[in-house]
């Protein structure tokens, strides 16, 4: 072992880390690398169906926005996924895991249809408008605010905490679905004012356009929140050292509390949306995974509310196109999964790109 | 003349924009020991690390016994027989001696036989270890040890160790530097890092000079000295005197009585300390690591909670005596006290790593005004400044800290912490890890703020820096304050005496 042996050959390439890349290079990776998942997924779709990859993309496009009504629909589910991701990003940046978002806009879901239910015809519309946004968005916070107080006073894992909550939420959505439902026993809420529609949202253009205004609005204000308010810069701070916030002088717990407030008004006000906005009704599926979803969204959007616009669309917009290219040619439902994994593979992959870079290695002189 | 026993040529590698090495040459022989000397950031880890198989250079060749080699992985190194101590040990802590020695060989599993290797080992080279430790029982020279024989076990003669000295006390350094002639003795070739000058010279055989990741050349260290490898490092003359002024103000700024802390664990910490800081005069705090000086200067700034003592403000401005003690930093603020704190931990307490200089800047001030939302225009002209008077070697303003290197670190902490125009400033081992020139431009500033008649504190390791620097020094012992001296005619020995006179404070424990 002594001597070198020859044929320990020099490796083609190494891998380097990249300084900072200017922004619309990194967006070309990121666009490349939904070209290429394009691609691959297209050799699979050839290699196990024998369809046509253009055919398939294409029903997939028509299907997520093929006609006016399947548009608004995707636009109504990105508002609601982005609602929901909106909620947990201020608590991501504190390093705060709130993977309790199911519950919090479960719950938030729930004082809606209480609300609804037994106010509803009893005050005037305005008033009854206000009560339930106003108990949607306590109850959503009261949930986020639990786990909040006994990570601050008690150091207790918030990411285990949150999740439980969900369970706890899930089981008094039952109950009370069962105390509700109409008729009596049946276990089903159903449509909840069906005739006098008190407590809905009103409708604006149609039923979707209200919640995607408002969802809008509050991306800007939590981007505005996060990166240019004094809070924001708390939440960074407590987040990245809480020793450094400390030094300060920032209190901890104080942060930890009012972000926990605000991540879980904003589920709540999800809850809200999906209720007396489109469902009209509530059942334990009402939120139907999109508190988990939400995750993802925030972190492949590195929690940046305006890229996240762009990631949830992306998964809304697999996920339709996926159910239709499903039921079109036959394909069972995992197909349209692996599509997806697929591309969300490439995507998240491509942050390698960005951040380091293969090097082809290449040295001056050569052999002697 | 004979084959080197691994040879560097034209070794080039960059981060980014980031030129860490450039067109490196490097010799060594068997049976010598070569220095590598630079200032902080100049790239001597980096090159090492390419030997060592964790990065892999851009350009050049590395020569073993003269033939060319490719080294892609630290198996590849080791394969080489090239073992790497590095600066922070990679041990398994519940593990014992011989278990982390053997640990990751491929070899056959016989603890007994390996135990026994490895007590020849240290008999060997005159190593004290017992193999049967746990490494969490261990001080830092036996985990050292531990790593040393660990690539010794595995057959290495070409040994490369990072900054090996930096934790070990003298009596260890010198301990230490027996076994590293001793191989030499042996053939090995032996790569040491280190910027202690005295080191250098008195160990190695060699000494090759790195500054800004560029070679400067390899000289025997006989006919080196002091003078001469500075100069090399550094690359002009610079004066080893610290300036110091008489200090021409004599208020007491910030007086002490009596405080007491005791840790979560509760253990004392800090028993009885009593002692005035003025304007205009740099105060010392010696001692021993961890003799209570971090607690003090937190417990000032207001993050731990006392059990005793009061902390007086003379607020020059109104002439009020204020008591600080057990009030957040935020109330600190409130009463007006401009109290700057440099703490020991710079990127964990001192400033956010991965926030850019601009929002570093705002750590103390975004809190300002009535306003919902944080301010960038001063915050970034603070930067811009500070980026331009202290020098600050960075891309931009809006480059995160944690990319910036140890002195650059320091230079936007210090600068930040000064901006506020403080009437104390405390500054905790400030210049730890710092090349020589940064070293000195921490000194100039804080030399500065005494002009201005700050109060100021500092915590210092090296006594020869606390004798030259400041006024007055206050020296600490396990929680207590053992004297408190003149600086201009104190003794280095006279301020050891004092930092190891536990006699009381042991007795009270008892």
């Amino acid at each position: 072992m002594h001597k070198n042996e020859n044929h320990v050959r020099e490796p083609l390439f190494h891998i380097v880390k990249r300084a900072a890349l200017p922004g619309w290079q990194s967006a070309a990776i990121r666009v490349l690398a939904v070209l290429i998942s394009l691609i691959v997924c297209g050799i699979i779709i050839v290699l196990f169906t024998g369809e046509n990859p253009i055919n398939v993309y294409a029903t997939m496009i028509k299907g997520a926005v093929g006609t006016n009504r399947r548009l608004w629909n995707l636009l109504q589910s990105v508002a609601i996924l982005l609602c929901i991701s909106l909620a947990v990003t201020p608590a991501f940046r504190m390093r705060f895991w709130n993977t309790g978002a199911e519950g919090q806009a479960l719950i938030g879901g729930l004082a809606t249809a209480a609300c609804m239910i037994f106010f509803g015809g009893k005050m005037p519309t305005a008033l009854l408008l206000i009560v339930t946004v106003v108990a949607s968005v306590v109850a959503g916070a009261v949930w986020g605010l639990i786990p909040a107080l006994f990570k601050a006073y008690w150091g207790t894992n918030e990411t285990l905490f949150t999740l439980m909550m969900n369970y706890v939420a899930i089981q008094i959505v039952s109950f009370f679905t069962y105390r509700f439902s109409v008729p009596k026993g049946s276990g089903q809420i159903g449509i909840i004012n069906r005739d006098t529609r008190a407590g809905w949202l009103p409708v604006i253009g149609n039923n979707y356009l209200l919640n995607i205004l408002i969802v809008v609005v509050l991306t800007i204000l939590i981007y505005i929140y996060l990166n240019y308010s004094k809070h924001g810069y708390e939440i960074s701070v407590v987040g990245q050292s809480e020793n450094t916030a400390r030094y300060i002088g920032i209190d901890v717990k104080k942060v930890i509390i009012r972000t926990m407030l605000i991540s879980g008004a904003i589920c709540g006000l999800a809850g809200l949306l999906l209720v007396a906005g489109t469902d009209h009704t509530i059942t334990r599926d009402t939120i139907a995974g999109r508190g988990f979803t939400a995750i993802m969204v925030s972190w492949m959007a590195k929690f940046n509310p305006i890229y996240m616009i762009i990631t949830s669309f992306l998964i809304c917009f697999m996920s339709k196109g996926s159910v239709e290219i499903a039921t079109v040619f036959g394909f069972n439902d995992s197909f349209a999964d692996i599509i997806t994994g697929i591309i969300i593979f490439f995507i998240i992959g491509s942050e390698f790109f960005i951040n380091y870079q293969i090097k082809r290695t290449h040295r001056e002189g050569g052999k002697a | 003349m004979s084959v080197p026993a691994i040879e560097l040529q034209n070794i080039t590698k960059t981060f980014g924009h980031i030129v860490a090495n450039k067109n490196v040459n490097l010799v060594v022989n068997r049976g010598e020991i070569l220095s590598i000397l630079g200032e902080n950031g100049s790239g001597k880890t980096t090159l090492m690390n390419m030997i060592s198989g964790i990065y892999y250079p851009d350009n050049g060749r590395i020569l073993i016994d003269g033939e060319e080699v490719v080294i892609r992985s630290p198996k590849d190194a080791f394969r080489y027989k090239i073992g790497m101590i590095h600066q922070h040990f990679k041990l398994v802590d519940v593990f014992s001696a011989a278990d982390n020695i053997v640990l990751g060989l491929d070899e056959k599993f016989n603890m007994k036989e390996a135990s026994a290797k490895g007590a020849r080992i240290a008999a060997q080279y005159g190593f004290d270890i017992d193999p049967a430790k746990k490494i969490y029982e261990m001080s830092v020279s036996e985990k050292q040890t531990v790593e040393i024989i660990k690539v010794l076990y595995r057959g290495a003669d070409i040994l490369i160790l990072d900054e090996p000295t930096a934790v070990l006390t003298p009596q260890e350094t010198e301990k230490l530097f027996s076994v590293l002639r001793r191989m030499k003795a042996d053939g090995k070739a032996i790569i040491i890092i280190t910027h202690k000058l005295h080191e250098v010279l008195s160990l190695s055989d060699k000494v090759a000079v790195l500054r800004k990741g560029e070679y400067i050349g390899t000289v025997e260290t006989k006919d080196a000295t002091e003078t001469s490898l500075t100069e090399m490092m550094v690359g002009k003359k610079v004066s080893l005197n610290i300036d110091r002024s008489e200090p021409h103000e004599n208020a007491d700024r910030l007086t002490v009585r009596g405080i007491d802390y005791v840790n979560h664990e509760g253990v004392r910490i800090l028993d009885d300390v009593s002692f005035t800081a003025r304007a205009g005069e740099i105060l010392g705090i010696a001692g021993v690591a961890g003799s209570g000086q971090r607690e003090l200067l937190e417990a000032i700034a207001g993050l731990s909670p006392l059990t005793g003592g009061e902390i007086i403000y003379d607020n020059p401005k109104t002439g009020e005596k204020e008591d600080l003690r057990n009030k957040t930093p935020m109330q600190i603020r409130e009463l007006g006290v401009r109290l700057s704190f440099v703490p020991e931990d710079r990127l964990g307490m001192g400033l956010v790593g991965d926030m850019d200089i601009i929002d570093n800047m705002m750590l103390r001030s975004y809190g300002k005004g009535k306003s919902m939302f944080v301010h960038r225009k001063d915050p970034k002209a603070l930067a811009e400044k500070i980026i331009k008077d202290l020098e600050v070697n960075t891309p931009s303003a809006t480059t995160p800290v944690r990319r910036l290197s140890g002195g650059n670190v320091q230079k936007v902490l210090v600068g930040r912490e000064i901006s506020v125009r403080p009437t104390v400033l405390m500054a905790a081992y400030p210049v730890r890890g710092l090349d020589i020139n940064s070293s000195y431009l921490i000194y100039n500033l804080l030399n500065q703020q005494k002009e201005n008649g700050v109060a100021v504190i500092f915590v210092g390791e090296d006594l020869d820096v606390l004798l030259e620097l400041c006024d007055r020094i206050v020296v600490l012992c396990a929680g207590r304050v053992t004297g408190v001296v003149d600086a201009r005619t104190a003794k280095k020995e006279e301020l050891g005496l004092l930092m190891t006179r536990t006699g009381e404070k042991e007795k009270a424990n008892a």
